[in-house]
């Protein structure tokens, strides 16, 4: 399995990402946003954790119009995988690859802590390895992690069995309790817990592994 | 020429930073404050001198970058 990482100014937790990924038995590219084309032969771009462009004008704005993430659009719309987390999931929603948005937490703090999240679907390579409604805890650490849509989207995605994952117990105001969210072809995964740093015991738990165990699994590439 | 655009947030979307702005005025005393919403200002210099270019120049730069219009809305004024 081929994964890249983008690695924007201010992308924090790019190496964490791709240590994830290798630990699943990945070969990782990291990729830097001035690149305008991505490695051939991907399978998956991860889109990491962080502060992109300094979170300037809005989380991951800028991050959306940089080179890189133009060649990840044309990746994605010619049906590649992709996850984005946290900031990567911000960027993600800016680039219109996923619908929604993230704003400010509704208790206005910076929150950084584990949190219980249920599985709200197996229907996907990056859920299929845990089972409906399973509760696993993972970090969150973010500011605008407060996820809004319109009340037809909101419809949409629960009809079409696209929220990925919810929070046990909302911490930031996001709508329907919403975690993360998939695109419509199921081949995008924006979430803004942390997968990537529950993946090993020194962690505090490994409830993030089954993701790129999921994800490792990949047999269809773009 | 130059133009102002204001982004603010669409109205229904809930604003917790004005909120919280709210509160504070209440607690140093400012009563009768009813809601307080906050945005951005942005400010161009644009090198257009036809009014009417710039302002759909401005727009198509609103709808790409300066506002995220799942949750805010905005006004340009030029000149």
């Amino acid at each position: 399995m081929k994964a890249a990482v983008i690695v924007y100014p201010g992308s924090n937790c790019d190496r964490d990402l791709a240590v994830a990924f290798e630990r699943a038995g990945a070969e990782v590219t990291m990729v830097w946003h001035k690149d305008t084309t991505l490695p051939a032969g991907l399978d998956i771009v991860g889109v990491p954790g962080g502060f992109s462009y300094g979170d300037y004008l809005r989380c991951g704005a800028i991050a959306a119009q940089s080179p890189i993430t133009r060649a990840l659009i044309d990746f994605v719309h010619a049906g590649g995988h992709a996850i984005g987390i946290c900031n990567g999931f911000q960027v993600l929603t800016e680039t219109g690859l996923l619908p929604g948005a993230l704003m400010r937490n509704s208790g206005l703090k910076f929150i950084c802590r584990s949190v219980g999240l249920r599985v709200a679907t197996t229907d996907s390579v990056f859920t299929r390895e845990y089972s409906d409604g399973q509760v696993i805890h993972l970090p969150v650490a973010h500011h605008d992690g407060n996820y809004v849509c319109d009340p037809e989207t909101l419809k949409q995605l629960q009809g079409d069995d696209r929220i990925a994952f919810t929070y046990a117990d909302n911490p930031n105001g996001s709508v329907a309790d919403i975690a993360g969210v998939l695109s419509e072809n199921r081949r995008v995964l924006g979430l803004m817990p942390h997968p990537e740093r529950a993946v090993d015991e020194a962690h505090g738990g490994t409830d993030g592994a089954a993701v790129f165990r999921a994800i490792a699994g990949l047999v269809e590439p773009a | 020429m130059k133009a102002r655009v204001q982004v603010m947030l669409k109205n229904g979307v809930l604003d917790p930073q004005g909120e919280a702005v709210r509160h504070a005025l209440g607690s140093l005393g400012f009563d009768g404050v009813e809601g307080v919403r906050q945005g951005k200002l942005i400010e161009l210099d644009l090198a257009e001198t036809d009014a009417e270019t710039a302002r759909a120049n401005v727009t198509a730069m609103c709808e790409k970058l300066l506002a995220n219009t799942v949750i805010e809305s905005y006004e340009i004024e030029i000149g």
